[in-house]
């Protein structure tokens, strides 16, 4: 960093707070059992490529025992029950979650590479909240617009990405849970200890055996979870490759899907913006979670007029951002998830040069071990520009311009993703005017990348179908 | 003097508000219940399901920003038109179907009238919805933070539509489509009368070229290629075997089309909102709150 206007002594989080084992195995039927298999993989952190802990690949046996207990649990316990007590037990787990809030938030940090900043005081509270607001809808789905009576579907197969792990394993749980269903979820290889952390918190809440089975592994459990016979619902969160292997995994059953997938948002800044804000809100867009976010605005849209003007706004901003240990309370930036993100990043930013963008980054140190990217942003994009098209999932901006705002939605919409989208500027009437254009299913006015429970979340085109979140949210979890 | 020899019609396609024959000039025979000559219909090709996707993505745009109650006058305007030519399409229904009573004790002409009549109810019953879906399926979410958050439905896009073999079958599967916003294709192999009749109702009923488009052909030949078209946003297989129906299903992954699949549908029963929902989006706007 250059002209550092503060020194930072370093604030790191105690590591002491979680407790690691060495070596887990399966949650299914309410106990650990090992894996039927031998296949095994390990939990590294991103920030030191420290092993963390070894973990089971799940197996075709080892899956069809997670469903069968989730069966069992769907139909002796779970659909059985009134409303009203499944609603206590989400309670009772939102209330562990809080309860147990610092030790998860450190633990996400370790598993995941992300600031303790963000697993604290974002992906937390976000969780918890995303309990408590399901709980209350467990007992007044005949109120929520789906008929009388809405039954459950049956079994949910969740399988969820690395970038968000609690978080998206909350967004699947919740709202299945609440509908009546049971689920059989998998966590990405590479961040699975929160999810097996909260196995442990419901044994806490004394949830019934089956009701919520962990099965960790990679795509190959993956699949074997949603192509399971014995499942009625299946619902995933991760690329739109592997979304669309899935949508053709389960063509001609019965199986219920749901599927939220990639972006590539426009974050769209016009001349009368509040500019400082709106710069704040450019690096929240692309920057949080290191640009791991499905819905990250990663391109930005500026009007020609305050171009310039914007530009050495952000680079001065971005200038500022710390990035380091993903456990010290100062840090902005933290570490890549993976080797192999890092090299996708890598790649494409190489080839965001290649095509003719004109590449710059902040001075910044990068440690000697573990996965970084510095903060990058690219200039002189053009619409055809593979950087401007394809989904970088890392911390890498594109900047584009417009002159009016049909040519800031004709772009903004020029891409086959649809998830999110962000408009920056002080007059409402124009708010309302872009997000009736824009095709995309969260429009963020003067904000970006914020969430709430009661806020549906989920794509158009490519970026998926079904939304999470709200009571829209219980759509996917209902026969409806 | 000898009978009056009857004029008879050309039935053709429905693109983008125009009547064109297949560019493929092909044709097949349609017959009575009996294995009687009625007519020749168009057989449409993979090129025209092309142009009627983009006859449909062109219309798009107009019929999605059209007021609500707009759309909603002119799907009533539509039921208005059926009703006018009620004994036509009770003619071709009945043209087509056996001339022995049913277990209902009906005949042919009742069957017919009955069918007709429910057609033009049901699109009644949809036109009303064009306003009031929003109301139902909208929200305004009560969020933590300084921002007025709502969720509002809008048309998926372009759909294609497998039709099934009637008149009432169709207007429940294309009303639903088109109320919300939606714009589409619709292929009809086995009904194809009553649909290119019902394409002449739409024509004259202040209807925008382009937002329904029909073409009567083989479904098998013409789905797999609606199903994997880029730029179709939905489909509705209702008019698919299961095998067909698992084939487009597999394709429509390809840009991950909203898909309702097959089920057992009767056409009598009260429809519900599953048909419009199935193609329609919801799009959560935070709208920011300050002075």
């Amino acid at each position: 960093m250059t002209d550092a206007l503060f020194e930072y002594a370093p604030a790191p989080e105690s590591r002491d707070l979680v407790d690691i084992r060495s070596s887990y195995g399966l949650f299914i039927g309410g106990e650990w059992v090992d894996s039927l298999g031998d296949e095994r993989g390990k939990s590294i952190n991103p920030a030191t490529e420290e092993v963390l802990a070894e973990i089971a690949y799940a197996g075709q046996p080892d899956v069809d025992r997670a469903v069968d207990a989730a069966r069992k649990a769907y139909d002796s316990v779970w659909s059985r029950m009134p409303g009203s007590e499944r609603a206590k037990y989400l309670f009772r787990i939102a209330r562990v979650i809080q309860e147990r809030a610092r030790e998860l938030a450190v633990l996400e940090s370790i598993d995941n590479g992300k600031p303790i900043r963000e697993s604290r005081d974002i992906d937390l509270p976000l969780v918890a909240a995303h309990f408590f607001y399901y709980a209350g809808w467990a007992d007044k789905l005949g109120y929520a617009g789906f008929g009388p009576e809405p039954r459950p579907l049956g079994v949910a197969a969740q399988v969820i990405p690395w970038n968000f792990p609690l978080l998206m394993l909350a967004w699947k749980i919740a709202p299945a849970l609440a509908c009546g269903n049971t689920v059989v979820l998998k966590p990405a290889e590479t961040t699975p200890l929160t999810a097996l952390l909260f196995a442990e918190i419901c044994r806490q809440a004394d949830l019934p055996p089956g009701v919520v089975n962990i099965v960790t592994g990679a795509g190959g459990t993956g699949q074997a979870l949603v192509t399971h016979p014995g499942v009625d619902k299946v619902a995933f969160t991760g690329s739109t490759e592997v979304g669309r292997l899935i949508a053709r995994g389960v063509a001609g059953t019965r199986k219920r899907l749901t599927l939220e997938l990639g972006g590539k948002a426009a974050n769209i800044v016009f001349e009368d913006a509040p500019i400082d804000q709106a710069v704040e809100g450019i690096v929240n867009g692309i920057f949080f979670n290191q640009g791991h976010v499905c819905c990250a605005g990663s391109r930005l849209l500026v009007q020609e007029s305050v171009e310039a003007e914007l530009l050495a706004a952000l680079k001065r901003r971005l200038g500022t951002l710390r990035l380091g240990d993903p456990l010290d309370k100062n840090t902005d930036i933290g570490a890549i998830n993976s080797s192999a993100q890092l090299e996708k990043i890598r790649s494409l930013s190489a080839e965001g040069e290649a095509e003719g963008a004109a590449r710059w980054s902040p001075p910044c140190v990068l440690p000697d071990r573990g996965f970084w990217f510095p903060p990058t942003l690219f200039t002189g994009v053009s619409q055809s520009h593979r950087i401007a098209r394809e989904e970088i999932f890392g911390p890498v901006l594109s900047v584009l311009t417009f002159r009016t705002p049909a040519e800031a939605v004709e772009k903004a919409n020029n891409t086959p993703y649809g998830l999110s989208a962000g408009v920056w500027t002080e007059k409402g009437s124009r708010i309302l005017w872009m997000a009736a254009r824009l095709r995309a299913g969260v429009v963020w006015a003067n904000t970006f990348n914020r969430f709430d429970p009661a806020s549906p979340f989920g794509g158009y085109k490519e970026s998926g179908y079904g939304r999470e979140g709200g009571r829209h949210g219980l759509e996917a979890y209902l026969e409806v | 003097m000898s009978e009056r020899l009857a004029v008879r019609k050309t039935y053709k396609l429905f693109i983008g508000g125009a009547f064109p024959r297949s560019e493929s000039g092909r044709s097949y025979v349609v017959t009575s219940a009996k294995g009687d000559f009625i007519a020749n219909a168009a057989r449409a090709s993979r090129k025209d399901a092309r142009d009627a996707v983009v006859a449909a993505r062109k219309a798009f745009g107009r019929w999605s920003g059209a007021t609500p109650y707009n759309r909603g006058q002119i799907l009533y305007r539509i039921a208005e038109m059926l009703e006018g030519r009620r004994s036509e399409f009770a003619d071709e229904f009945e043209g087509t179907v056996r001339r022995t009573r049913g277990k209902d004790g009906k005949d042919a002409a009742k069957r017919a009238s009955d069918e007709v009549d429910a057609a033009i109810d049901r699109l009644v019953w949809y036109a009303g919805w064009s306003d009031k879906i929003a109301a139902v399926h909208g929200s305004a979410n009560p969020i933590a933070g300084p921002y007025f958050n709502f969720s509002q439905p809008e048309p998926a896009g372009v759909v294609a539509v497998l039709g099934p073999t009637s008149l009432l079958g169709l207007i429940s599967t294309v009303a639903p489509v088109v109320v919300t916003g939606n714009t589409c294709v619709v292929v009809c192999e086995r009904a194809p009368l009553a649909a290119i009749t019902l394409a002449e109702v739409l024509a004259v009923s202040d209807l925008p070229g382009g937002v329904v488009n029909i073409l009567t052909g083989h479904l098998a030949e013409l789905a797999p290629w609606l199903a994997s078209h880029m730029d179709v946003n939905g489909i509705d297989l209702t008019g698919a075997d299961e095998r067909l129906a698992a084939e487009c299903e597999v394709a429509a992954a390809g840009n991950l089309k909203r898909v309702l699949r097959p089920g057992q549908d009767d056409w009598s029963a009260d429809p519900g909102v599953g048909r419009m929902t199935a193609f329609l989006e919801t799009k959560t706007v935070w709208h920011p709150i300050g002075v």
